[in-house]
């Protein structure tokens, strides 16, 4: 029973590691832009979730409200910075939007306050549901593994099934053709940018009430996406979705069970303490293993 | 590279005067934390200018070159630890530690490229910081404090802060000249060559990866260096020096000086960690007259300024503080 | 300016026809450097005891003993290294008389030694550390707080004497984590069914953890997640569905910065304190009223012993009548603690610990208010178990 939920945790995070990785992964195949500051649009989305549930008074307006604010914000970031980025060097990503980083954590301060804000669950989500005969679950997470699959397949017929997904797959491998097709390259990266940023503003929003709302939220996650989006292979959704849950299941049932494991090994006190340490090492293990192995990540999209 | 009198010659040589007089700047006025702030910033301007290196010349993106300095750093702190005190042995074990740790980095990341060497080479620099964070024995998250300085038998007391800055201060000329000496020699033309075209390289015969794993070791020992120092200057040592974000302040130290150049990493550094120490009480004093009762509080918002700086510097400076004194030097040999 | 001020003294020094060490002796100013969290997601705790320290000088009409009092606050990041250099900052160059603050048990950790060296005397509002209590105890280090173990064993010698058989800890892997799980396993005479530490401050999911203890069916799970953790926890500690099935016990996760956020989540749940914003002695009632009125919320107690401490300074300095180059006097004075606390008495103990009661308290809601009422009395004059490990007698 106890496995079970814990494969539930796994599940869950993972889910919400693809949203994240998602919206890297796009605006890396396509833009070929490195945005650390995807972690901060994360944090945007639960806090604009936060505010505007508490001036409606419900949570899924809020989110609503908050998910289309996340998307105006990702591309007004696009229009004001990003956009003179494209073409530049990996290392003037890094550092550009490390700049970012800063800028959106102090803003958020100074806007809203260091004490971070909470965002209460309705009563119908913050219960426990029987999933199975004797397999009780929180309702609210349940509810993020449903959201984010439903987001997941959504996503999958975008850019498998439409013509902005196929757009979308062209400038993934190979963006100048796209451009000298006609194709209005501008307002393309616009709006991916801004759905990527849509995408972490749903992930943030729906981590909110289980997190609570602080500064800095987004920016532990980020780099966990960033680990997805390597090993998925830069560009590829289906790697990302691979990934995403794998390093969901690695880290919950590695926090679960590593620690007993390692108590029968080292025993006592010591173990206590290198349990948690090692269980965080086991995704980077995992990464670097990887891309020893495929130095392109596991669906390499543009291998050139 | 003709000796004349321009305005980065100028402003190099009083850097360098500026921090070989600074003790005795500090023992006029008395403020002795000076000194402790200075050999911070030159003890971090040597990791800047190992970074520069690879990241420079090499154009290999590390985005773990901070984990060296816990290397040498812990390295220095394990020893001390377990009762061996002499620098003697903490410091080369220091060296061989480090070089053995880029070694092994090296020779996995540089199958790699592009993003996924940043990441993979943060993903090292994040392995070595939870290993760090679950040594119990050590003192785990919360670090490991340093009792005594390194013991250099009666050679040099390392506990006198004068004595101490001018190590320091000597070790940082050294990693420079060292540098300067590389990037001048065959090995460096090579490395530079690799940055530019890599294909070319090795179509001309060169074993490139050889280059690069080569470039990547030197600039691992010499950061570990900084690292043994950075243990003897704070007497502490803790997993926190090795973090993701620690790693980025470095590349931006080494991008605002100017990478690829000699000093850049030195102006970068000198300019970051000023700005740490001094942007809080700038922001005060610009606050103060429109809201004298917050202005102690704006201060703490400084890194609202500094973030949307680095993005300018991103896009309007490329070449960094480096950069803006050779555009003054063309703009003076113009007029 | 420091030019001038080096002229200006030796003009005083030659218009006295004597050198200028007499003349330093009697201080101008009472100079405090305040070292705590001014940035990040706990700038809520640094800034409640920034509050509570501007109130106390307020309350004192910013004078200690006669003199103006000068207070320097240092932000650590939540950094032991940057404690650290900042500290150095406060004693080399500010040349403070007093260092007093300190949230984290690993940043004071890392900053004590050259606050100490310089013999200047570090005030400690907060963090527990055990060391600075037991063998790294130094006759300039007084704390107004407790050691990490304290409220921990008191919160279970109450679960002993209520008869919990079995209990599952979880807590964060630093320091004060180790520390405060440590007290309360030592004291417990129950069973300890799992316990399990969190990397710390970056884990905020604990699920996996809460679903361990769920399975593990223990009376009784206790708990330590200072600042927001401590919300995080509540939460999720109701949306996995341990809330009203399992008892939850803490220590310093729930207080009136948290309990805002924390809410229903928080009822019910029992910690241990020295002090809650309900004690009746007039010296707590003056500052719980003007400390409302000011900020617009209730202290916590990381406020109110930061206000302990701007008063056990203030006494000292009054004591030596503003000699403060005369440590060993000062030293004597800070020891007999001859000021009026919020908690009612205080003395030190022999390692320059407070000798204090803990109370037990629970979280009610009152109309739209959530706050803190004090329950029982866990125990009386508590003498800091470390006193035994410090070479002061």
């Amino acid at each position: 029973m106890l496995f079970i939920e814990q494969c539930l945790n796994g599940l869950q995070f993972g889910l919400l590691l693809f949203l994240l990785a998602a919206g890297l992964t796009l605006v890396f195949g396509i833009m070929d832009l490195v945005n650390l500051a995807h972690g901060s649009l994360y944090m945007v989305g639960a806090y604009l979730a936060a505010t505007f549930s508490a001036l409606t008074g419900s949570f899924l307006l809020g989110a609503v409200l908050a998910l289309l604010g996340t998307l105006v914000v990702g591309m007004a970031v696009e229009v004001i910075a990003m956009r003179r980025l494209y073409g530049r060097d990996h290392l003037d990503h890094v550092l550009a939007t490390f700049g970012l980083i800063l800028f959106f954590d102090e803003l958020v301060r100074l806007i809203w306050g260091p004490a971070g804000l909470s965002l209460p669950l309705p009563a119908w989500l913050n219960t426990s549901i029987q999933l199975m005969p004797g397999v009780y679950y929180s309702a609210y997470k349940f509810s993020i593994i449903v959201v984010a699959l439903a987001v997941a397949a959504l996503l999958y017929l975008v850019v498998m099934r439409t013509r902005l997904g196929m757009l979308i797959r062209a400038g993934a491998s190979n963006r100048e053709m796209v451009g000298a097709l006609g194709v209005n390259i501008k307002l393309l990266f616009t709006l991916v940018f801004g759905l990527g940023a849509a995408l972490a503003g749903l992930a943030g929003l729906m981590q909110a009430p289980i997190l609570t709302v602080q500064i800095g939220m987004g920016e532990s996650i980020l780099i966990l996406a960033f680990v997805v989006t390597v090993i998925g292979g830069i560009g590829s959704i289906r790697g990302a979705f691979v990934a995403a849950l794998l390093v969901g299941f690695i880290d919950t049932l590695g926090r679960a069970y590593f620690p007993s494991i390692l108590r029968e090994v080292l025993g006592g006190q010591a173990a206590s303490t290198a349990a948690p340490a090692l269980s965080s090492m086991l995704i980077y293990i995992l990464m670097a293993g990887i891309l020893i192995a495929k130095p392109q990540g596991l669906f390499a999209a543009n291998a050139k | 590279m003709s000796a004349s009198v321009t305005p980065r010659s100028v402003v190099i040589v009083a850097m360098l005067l500026g921090l070989a007089l600074l003790p005795l700047y500090v023992s006029i006025t008395g403020d002795r934390f000076l000194l402790t702030l200075f050999t911070r910033i030159v003890i971090i301007a040597m990791a800047a200018v190992s970074l520069n290196l690879i990241l420079g010349y090499g154009g290999m993106m590390s985005f773990g070159h901070a984990a060296y300095l816990g290397v040498g750093g812990y390295a220095v702190a394990i020893l001390a630890f377990e009762g061996i005190q002499s620098g003697f042995i903490q410091w080369p074990v220091a060296l061989a530690v480090s070089a053995l740790f880029a070694l092994v980095v090296g020779a996995l990341s540089l199958r790699t490229r592009g993003v996924y060497f940043i990441m993979i080479t943060m993903a090292f620099a994040q392995m070595a910081y939870y290993l760090a964070s679950g040594m119990a024995r050590y003192g785990s998250d919360d670090g490991l404090g340093l009792d005594k300085r390194s013991q250099f038998g009666g050679l040099l007391n390392m506990s006198n802060k004068t004595t101490f800055y001018y190590v320091c201060f000597v070790l940082l000329c050294a990693s420079i000249f060292l540098i300067w000496r590389l990037t001048n020699s065959r090995f460096g033309m090579v490395l530079r060559g690799i940055r530019s075209n890599e294909t070319r390289m090795r179509a001309l015969g060169f074993p490139t990866y050889r280059y690069k794993l080569a470039g990547f070791v030197i600039a691992g020992v010499m950061c570990g260096l900084a690292g043994a120092l950075i243990a003897n200057h704070t007497e502490f040592v803790s997993p926190a020096m090795m973090f993701w974000t620690r790693s980025g302040d470095l590349i931006v130290m080494v991008v605002l000086g100017g990478m690829g150049t000699l000093f850049g990493p030195v102006f970068g550094a000198l300019a970051l960690l000023f700005l740490e120490q001094f942007l809080p009480t700038l922001i005060s004093a610009v606050v103060a007259p429109f809201d004298p009762a917050d202005a102690v509080k704006a201060g703490e918002y400084w890194q609202i300024v500094l973030g949307p700086l680095l993005l300018l510097v991103v896009l309007f400076a490329r070449g960094g503080i480096d950069g803006l004194l050779k555009m003054l030097d063309a703009k003076v040999r113009r007029d | 300016m420091r030019k001038s001020m080096l002229v200006a003294g030796t003009i005083l020094a030659l218009a006295a026809g004597q050198v200028a060490e007499p003349a330093m002796a009697q201080n101008k100013t009472v100079k405090i450097g305040f070292v705590s969290t001014f940035s990040g997601p706990v700038a809520s705790i640094g800034n409640d005891m920034r509050n509570a320290f501007e109130l106390a000088l307020d309350h004192m009409g910013r004078k200690m003993g006669g003199l103006p009092v000068e207070v320097i606050y240092e932000d650590d990041t939540l950094k032991p290294e940057v404690g650290k250099q900042k500290s150095e900052k406060l004693v080399e160059s500010d040349k403070v008389d007093f260092v007093a603050g300190f949230i984290w048990s690993n940043v004071v950790y890392a900053s004590y030694k050259p606050i100490v060296d310089a013999k200047t005397f570090l005030i400690i509002a907060n963090a527990g550390e055990t060391r600075l209590a037991g063998e790294n105890c130094s006759p300039f280090i007084f704390s107004t707080a407790w050691t990490n173990d304290q409220n921990p064993i008191a919160v279970a010698d109450y679960m002993n004497k209520k008869g919990i058989k079995s209990v599952y800890l979880i807590g964060p892997n630093y320091a004060a984590g180790k520390e405060n799980l440590g007290g309360f396993k030592g004291a417990f005479k129950g069973k300890v069914l799992g316990e399990d530490y969190t990397t710390w401050p970056s884990q905020l999911d604990f699920s996996a953890e809460l679903a361990k203890a769920k399975a593990a069916k223990p009376d009784a799970v206790y708990m330590f997640y200072p600042g927001a953790a401590g919300v995080q926890f509540l939460n999720q500690y109701a949306q996995n569905g341990l809330k009203g099935a399992i008892p939850l016990y803490t220590t310093f996760s729930i207080d009136s910065l948290s309990l805002p956020r924390q809410k229903d989540a928080a009822v019910g749940v029992i910690s241990a304190l020295q002090w809650t914003a309900d004690f009746k002695n007039p010296t707590n009632q003056k500052f719980v009223k003007d400390f409302e009125a000011k900020f617009k919320s209730e202290p916590s107690f990381y406020g109110a012993q930061s206000y302990d401490a701007a008063n056990l300074i203030a006494s000292a300095v009054a004591a030596v009548k503003g000699n403060l180059s005369d440590k060993a006097a000062v030293q004597k004075a800070l020891e007999k603690a001859d000021f009026k606390s919020v908690r009612g008495n205080f003395k030190f103990g022999t390692n320059h610990y407070p000798t204090q009661n803990f109370y037990m308290q629970t979280v009610v809601k009152e109309g739209d208010n959530y706050t803190q009422k004090t329950t029982a009395t866990a125990e009386e004059n508590v003498v800091n178990p470390h006193a035994k490990q410090c070479s002061m007698k």
